[in-house]
């Protein structure tokens, strides 16, 4: 298994990579797309956060990736695993992709184990499909895996079935199952979602430590960005099926550039600080097939304008690896960089984001 | 004054039939104490199985309890469904997480939010139903527009706001509102959150209020109850407890929330899962779990008494002050 270094991935292809992907279910005579047009990679060893609430598509995205949402589910653009397109791929194919190379969690770890089968039995499954392991060989990756993944008196348990076992060990079964393929990265989708808090924080720290000895790549979908922040080098923030701003964590948690990211930290009570009102956000995600005309987000956003109504928005340079899809763009970080000069009580016309002269050049060059 | 709500040694077990049919007792509840005053909100939090929702089906008093005492407004709440109990139904709702099974998806909801004055007879008085639930709908943000829908028609959000409309139709003095948040997107989920802050203010009720999120309860609550495994473990003013908690299951509870500021900040992570409740371990219940555990921890229940100004906790481990003191 390859440990990254940082900085030398800069030649390589990603491990991961979706172009212009969208995704459309077939409805009656037509079809209603919900994902249109994403660019997400990511690096090997890398942890990508995907956040947005309910039917935005991040989960869909990842599916429709993987070719699991069957034959409803159409799809365009490409995915590339190591530069090579998965939409080529045969199912037979697919499959040691599945599971061998990527490998994947859900949030209900519970149903996601087959209730009839021993625990041993399914690992041993996946040793045996990705790995050739079998009898005695597989056991004992079996009994490895169960240790790894934290899992005390693991002989016992590679006896006992899913509803003998918690649901915070349920999942660390699953992640068990995912890492005997010895994946190069971990689709997660809300790992943890249907977990207790302190059970939260074992599988959150787990899965840190496997990235830490494996550098395993991590896809983490959830609609919690405090659960993203603590994983995740980079996120994405995804609105009615397309990604709206991207960044590394700290960035996009510390000086958001789009108002969908602003209003989803606005509207998040905190722990810590004065007890203030929450600023909702106003209104409701679209339904895929009533899609206002131009910015998706337009008929919620404060700062929307007339024209934020005619075209939709692409992914414009905001700083340094700083990406957001707003037309107010260059208005709105004027206002909310004086505005943030002003609540640090000193109007400097100095201070202002060292990333902003860059950007300008950055856009020539994309262009 | 007396308090809206009084729960004394509340207790409440299952019988569980063992692999070989032998009888064990679940202790879903297990001598829980607490108050709450008229328009006031007491949050109540822990993980799956420590006995939150129990503790509201037997306030409300949907299920009878094995032990204690529950009086609200002075009346003594039972399970018995007579009169009386119809009559006290009629002062204390309940608010669900899942707005989608909480209502009759062939009813439309203006017909659902008028349905709780015909059970309680209510058609007379100076507005008639429709106008009562109609004022309803305008107080808790739905257009009238929506009252002839049905509820897959509405979003989430809109959903819950029905079910608000619903509980507050008959004026309740006491709201139950069991993880009614859990269910909404962030950007949903503060809307409902302001609303039910803005309702208590207009119409004065109390609410108990269950979640496993601390964050939502810190923002809501005006006191905080921690449960685990069937007990109250520590108990006092949101911003105290979560600041600077005293027992150490809240301690660990705290640190275990993922949040988008501190990146670096240590995290206690408990060890293993809470523990079956059936099997309840002797002493703290916590000690299995618990960093600090010593002897006695194992041996002898902690009382609930107070530790500081206003706070109480379950632990040996922190120092009791006087009640004299504490009060003062």
């Amino acid at each position: 298994m390859l440990h990254p270094v940082p900085g030398s991935t800069g030649a390589a292809p990603p491990l991961l990579s979706l172009e212009d992907f969208t995704v459309a279910f077939a409805q009656g005579a037509g079809r209603t797309r919900v994902v249109h047009g994403i660019d997400l990679t990511l690096q090997r060893g890398e942890a990508l956060g995907i956040v947005g609430e309910s039917g935005c598509g991040k989960s869909v995205t990842w599916l429709a990736a993987l070719r699991l949402l069957g034959k409803r589910a159409v799809t365009t653009g490409r995915v590339l695993l190591n530069g090579r397109d998965l939409s080529g791929f045969s199912e037979r194919e697919l499959a040691d992709v599945r599971g061998g190379r990527i490998g994947l969690i859900f949030q209900d770890p519970t149903s996601c184990l087959n209730p009839i089968l021993r625990i041993g039995t399914q690992i041993g499954e996946a040793l045996r499909l990705h790995r050739g392991l079998t009898g005695k060989a597989a056991e004992r990756e079996a009994l490895r895996l169960l240790d790894r993944v934290g899992i005390a008196d693991a002989p016992r348990r590679l006896r006992q079935h899913a509803h003998e076992l918690s649901g915070g060990m349920n999942q660390r079964v699953m992640i068990a199952i995912a890492l005997a393929g010895e994946p190069d990265v971990l689709v997660a989708d809300e790992p943890t979602t249907a977990l207790d808090a302190t059970i939260q924080a074992q599988i959150l720290d787990l899965i840190r430590d496997i990235r830490r000895d494996t550098g395993m790549g991590l896809v983490l979908i959830s609609h919690d960005l405090g659960v993203i922040a603590d994983l995740c080098d980079r996120v994405a923030v995804m609105y009615a099926g397309r990604v709206v701003e991207t960044a590394a964590t700290q960035d996009l948690l510390g000086s958001p550039r789009h108002p969908y990211t602003r209003g989803l930290l606005a509207a998040l009570p905190s722990l810590e600080g004065p007890r203030v009102r929450l600023t909702p956000v106003g209104g409701t995600v679209p339904s895929p097939d009533a899609m206002p005309p131009g910015c998706a987000f337009a008929p919620r956003c404060a700062y929307a304008e007339a024209h934020c109504g005619n075209g939709i928005p692409v992914l414009q340079p905001a700083g340094t690896g700083h990406l957001s899809a707003c037309r107010r763009l260059d208005a709105l970080m004027g206002e909310w960089q004086r505005q943030a000069a002003r609540e640090a009580g000193r109007h400097d016309p100095v201070v202002q984001d060292l990333d902003w002269p860059n950007r300008d050049r950055q856009r020539e060059l994309s262009a | 004054m007396t308090p809206l709500l009084n729960v004394r040694d509340l207790a409440c077990r299952y019988r569980v039939t063992g692999k070989r049919g032998e009888t064990h007792w679940l202790h879903a509840v297990d001598g829980v104490n607490f108050t709450l005053d008229a328009g006031r909100t007491l949050g109540v939090v822990g993980e799956s199985g420590c006995g939150k929702s129990t503790t509201a089906k037997l306030v409300l008093g949907l299920q009878p309890a094995s032990r204690g005492r529950i009086t609200f407004a002075g009346e003594p709440v039972s399970a018995t469904r007579d009169s009386h109990w119809r009559a006290m139904r009629r002062r204390m709702q309940m608010v669900h997480q899942d707005p989608l099974a909480a209502l009759d998806r062939r009813l439309t909801v203006g017909e659902q939010v008028i349905e709780p004055l015909i059970i309680h007879g209510l058609k007379g008085g100076p507005q008639t139903p429709r106008e009562r639930a109609l004022a309803l709908f305008d107080a808790v943000g739905l257009r009238a527009a929506m009252f002839e829908r049905y509820p897959h028609e509405l979003s989430g959000g809109q959903r819950q706001r029905v079910v608000l409309a619903r509980a507050l139709v008959l004026d309740p003095e006491l709201v139950v509102c069991d993880e009614p948040i859990s269910a909404l997107d962030v950007s949903v989920a503060a809307q409902v959150i302001n609303l039910l802050q803005d309702l208590q203010g207009r119409f004065g009720m109390a609410y108990l209020f269950i979640s496993h999120d601390l964050k939502v309860v810190r923002q809501i609550a005006d006191e905080v109850a921690v449960m685990y495994l069937g007990r109250i473990v520590e108990q006092g003013a949101p911003d105290d407890l979560f600041h600077t908690p005293a027992h150490p299951y809240t301690e660990a509870l705290v640190s275990a929330i993922p949040t988008v500021g501190q990146r670096d900040r240590k995290r206690i992570v408990l060890a293993g899962d809470p523990p079956n409740p059936v099997d309840r371990p002797a002493g703290c219940a916590f000690h299995p779990r618990c960093p600090r555990a010593t002897a006695i921890c194992r041996s002898e229940v902690p009382p609930l008494r107070p530790v500081a100004e206003g706070r109480l906790a379950a632990c040996h481990l922190v120092p009791a002050v006087s009640a004299r003191s504490a009060a003062a």
